[in-house]
């Protein structure tokens, strides 16, 4: 029998697929830590998470959470920078440090076996850190240097730019970075950030992997004693002050070949109803290689190596961005077409083949993002943080396998109205 | 420990199976034997050129990206200056779509002249986006052209420069298809919630038919032992001078990759590492420093590179640097560094293992390399490692002779 290649082989309908989120184990220590867990993996390696409620929207001064954050790495009443570094490197753990908007986080990955060796360093570093000025100075002087490759970046420029457009640039989502921002740091400015927000701070963990049994009374034991914040922190207010520029054109390379293109909108955050159906409407639009705005740009003109949309969700607001860089000669026919995408979306439904394929993708994707320990505990993460439950998530899975073209032509109308987004480009 | 098991179809294509009921996917990958060092060096880029044609629809099936999104999958594919991988994840249950998909594209591509002229503008962008309109984006390009004078690792996978890309036609695209993408030289692996009889028969099914090919016989120019230093001077509009100093390793599978790898570790791997000690934190001399290696399997390069801390001259960045490697050849090295570096070695392999996707792309590197029973031995050969082998190494690699220096200079400094 010969094989007939032109037909392809039956499929499974992504509908057919319950998805479900791996449930955590929940602990918290006696100081009213949170803990949140989820064992799972074939190697016996753990992520821990720690997240303070320290990002950048409860500091006074430019750069102090993000300055923090990183030089909690940096010397202790005991220990050097370099005999920290070495202390996690000897037992082959990485030790990140992240510093985001509401919270700034350590990250701990480790084989599991090594975990008592570490946890009383970490400790240390969250309680004892003493920012010494030599290394403050090395760190400022080392970053304005990195601002200053950064900032011959057209992407790098685009999306601050961006930010400062649709936030305003006292707001923590559009605030950026100035080499007069690092001289203004002091070492008493981080120490006062560090007390507040570390040591008095507020602290949720969450751990990933092969968990030893016994990981409640190891946590217990470095981090059950700190004097911690038992609730939430009450989180400064900001005004969102948006440019009254819609449309801006930079030149920051005379000479430079590309130009980074960002259409960007302000959009409701995760608690509004729209925002998952959204979801569904955004992967049509530019959220995977199939999207239009991919096939069209990309595929169809070749203007890029490839463009992208996706809601960045913030706490407290949203933005629906579009972000591209395509060749200098043709950023306002890429512009254009941009437009012309948002405008299909508004005047026709989306074809069921289309739609089916795009609920299929999502859901497969999603099947394999829901496998292992480490994208388990990131959805939970991401849920938790964002004052959400599973609900969300069954809602979530629901709209992909149902929401109607109609709906998602209705919503194309109410946010994909040119008027609604900023757009910049910089060369 | 990875287990799999290994079969031959008779047209020579080699699969490999590694079943992991824990997870609902199902990961399938197709690693190419060719890559940039195997392009005419007059039509530089093309090997990854053509992996962008891959996606352009196949003899039998216009699309290839649809019909996988619509079983819930999705892929990509990266061509180095070895080998050119694909792999793509779906539910296991849609795991024929994945050999349909494979299949035909191993067979025969489509060859439609609208997939090549947009494709040529894509990785025009690509090459623009990556490597020219970006700070430093070029160093490369000129280091691979200093180090290497005859063997193929003189250029990058992107290409030499943008008229070669400009320039590739349907003939070349045709013949590099028929003289590389054979089943006697790919590799399939794979992996996830499979079962070995159900992929022996899907293989049968689908990749059995393909006619073998004929086996690529490479004949690749060895680059000569170097035998003098060798510097360039460059100037651009960057921020700040950087040094680029490089010196020739072993390959990837020489003996001593072992001892090579954890070498460049000890000098550039993390905030306890000998360079980021002494010339960042200590004489701050550079504002951010690192060492590393691309582990080529042809002989290669191990590279530090660094951005200079305004002020500081290139000479004295460089002599700083050379005392440092110095150190490495005057006696045996501490015990615990070697162990630190040997438990970061071990951690960061069983990180790798975790997902079914760079488990099955490890199968099929080390099945490339000879064997992929290698892969479970490899934590092995790290852990053998003396501090006398280290020692060696260093004083096998750093010999001025044996090194290429790139100043890049911010142009009016």
């Amino acid at each position: 029998m010969t094989l007939n290649r032109t037909i392809a082989p039956p499929i499974k309908d992504a509908v057919a697929y319950p998805l479900s989120l791996k449930p955590y184990t929940f602990f918290p220590l006696s100081n009213g830590v949170e803990v949140y867990s989820v064992d799972a993996g074939p190697q016996d390696v753990i992520q821990l998470e720690f997240v303070f409620d320290a990002g950048n929207a409860y500091e006074d001064q430019n750069l102090v959470a993000a300055s923090t954050n990183y030089m909690l790495k940096n010397g202790t009443n005991s220990r050097s920078a370099f005999s920290i570094n070495e202390h996690f490197e000897y037992f082959g753990a990485y030790l990140n440090r992240s510093a985001y908007t509401e919270t700034s986080t350590m990250t701990l990955h480790s084989m599991s076996k090594h975990l008592p060796e570490l946890l009383p360093v970490l400790r240390e570093l969250i309680t004892e850190s003493v920012f010494p000025q030599e290394e403050l100075d090395l760190y400022r002087q080392n970053m304005k240097q990195r601002l200053a490759v950064n900032l011959k970046k057209a992407e790098f420029v685009a999306g601050r730019l961006i930010g400062v457009s649709l936030f305003g640039q006292e707001h923590p989502y559009g605030k950026y970075s100035s080499a007069e921002d690092f001289d203004a740091l002091s070492r008493e400015k981080l120490m006062a950030f560090f007390e507040q927000y570390y040591k008095k701070g507020r602290l949720r963990i969450f751990a990933a992997g092969r968990i030893p049994s016994d990981l409640e009374a190891q946590l217990e034991r470095s981090f059950g004693d700190l004097p911690l914040s038992k609730q939430g922190l009450i989180l400064p207010t900001h005004t969102i002050h948006s440019g009254s520029e819609k449309k801006a054109w930079v030149t920051n390379d005379p000479d430079g070949l590309q130009g980074s293109i960002r259409i960007g909108s302000l959009f409701p955050n995760k608690h509004h109803p729209d925002h998952p159906k959204v979801q569904v409407l955004n992967t049509v639009f530019g959220g995977f290689f199939g999207s239009r705005l991919m096939r069209n740009i990309r595929e169809e003109k070749g203007y890029t190596y490839g463009i992208h949309s996706y809601l960045q969700p913030y706490i407290q607001e949203s933005t629906w961005m579009i972000s591209t860089e395509v060749g200098k000669e043709v950023c306002e026919a890429a512009i254009a077409e941009i437009y012309l995408e948002m405008e299909k979306l508004r005047n026709e439904p989306i074809g069921d083949e289309e739609l089916n394929l795009v609920r299929n993708y999502m859901i497969g994707t999603m099947l394999g993002d829901l496998d292992g320990p480490f994208h388990i505990i990131g959805r939970w993460k991401n849920l938790i943080l964002q004052g959400l439950d599973e609900e969300y998530f069954h809602r979530y899975i629901s709209l992909i396998k149902n929401i109607p073209a109609t709906e998602l032509q209705e919503l194309a109308g109410k946010y994909l109205q040119p008027e609604r987004f900023y757009e910049l480009v910089v060369v | 420990m990875i287990q799999f098991e290994r079969f031959l179809l008779a047209n020579g294509l080699r699969v490999l199976v590694h079943e992991d009921a824990s997870t609902p996917m199902a990961v399938v990958n197709v690693l190419y034997d060719v890559g940039a060092r195997d392009e005419n060096p007059d039509r530089t880029g093309f090997a990854h050129l053509f992996e962008h044609l891959m996606f352009g629809g196949s003899v039998n099936i216009p699309e290839y990206d649809a019909p996988l999104q619509r079983a819930g999958g999705e892929n990509n594919a990266y061509t180095t200056n070895d080998l050119t991988n694909y792999y793509m994840q779906l539910p296991a249950e849609n795991l024929e779509t994945a050999f349909w998909l494979e299949s035909d594209r191993m067979l025969s591509l489509a060859f439609t002249p609208e997939s090549l002229d947009i494709q040529r503008k894509v990785v025009s962008e690509e090459f623009k986006e990556h490597y020219l309109n970006k700070p430093y984006g070029d160093a490369w390009m000129k280091i691979r052209e200093m180090a290497y004078k005859v063997h193929p690792y003189r250029w990058q996978t992107i290409g030499k420069e943008l008229s070669h890309i400009e320039e590739a036609t349907l003939k070349d695209v045709r013949h590099f298809f028929f003289a590389h993408y054979r089943p006697v030289n790919a590799i399939l692996v794979v992996a996830g919630n499979v079962k070995v009889d159900e992929v022996k028969s899907l293989a049968e099914k689908w990749f059995g038919p393909i006619e073998p090919g004929e086996p690529y016989r490479r004949n690749i120019p060895v680059e000569p032992a170097q035998t003098q230093a060798r510097k360039e001077v460059v100037e651009a509009k960057v921020p700040l001078d950087a040094l680029y100093k490089t010196w020739h390793v072993v390959g990837r599978t020489d003996h001593r990759y072992h001892a090579m790898d954890l070498l460049t570790e000890i000098l550039g791997g993390g905030g306890s590492s000998r360079l980021f000690q002494s010339l960042v934190k200590e004489q701050k001399l550079f504002s951010n420093i690192e060492c590393y290696h691309y582990g080529t399997m042809d002989p290669g390069l191990l590279a530090i590179e660094g951005k200079l801390v305004k002020g500081v001259s290139l000479e004295a960045a460089e002599a700083a640097v050379d005392r440092e490697v110095e150190k490495m050849k005057e006696g045996l090295i501490d015990t615990r560094e070697l162990d630190k570096v040997k438990n970061k070695t071990e951690s960061m392999i069983a990180f790798e293992d975790m997902s079914i996707m760079n488990r099955a792309a490890s199968l099929a590197f080390y099945e490339l390399m000879g064997d992929a029973t290698l892969m479970n031995k490899e934590l092995g050969k790290y852990q053998s490692v003396s501090t006398q082998d280290i020692l060696e190494e260093a004083r096998s690699i750093f010999r001025p002779e044996n090194s290429d220096t790139l100043y890049y200079k911010a142009a009016g400094n």
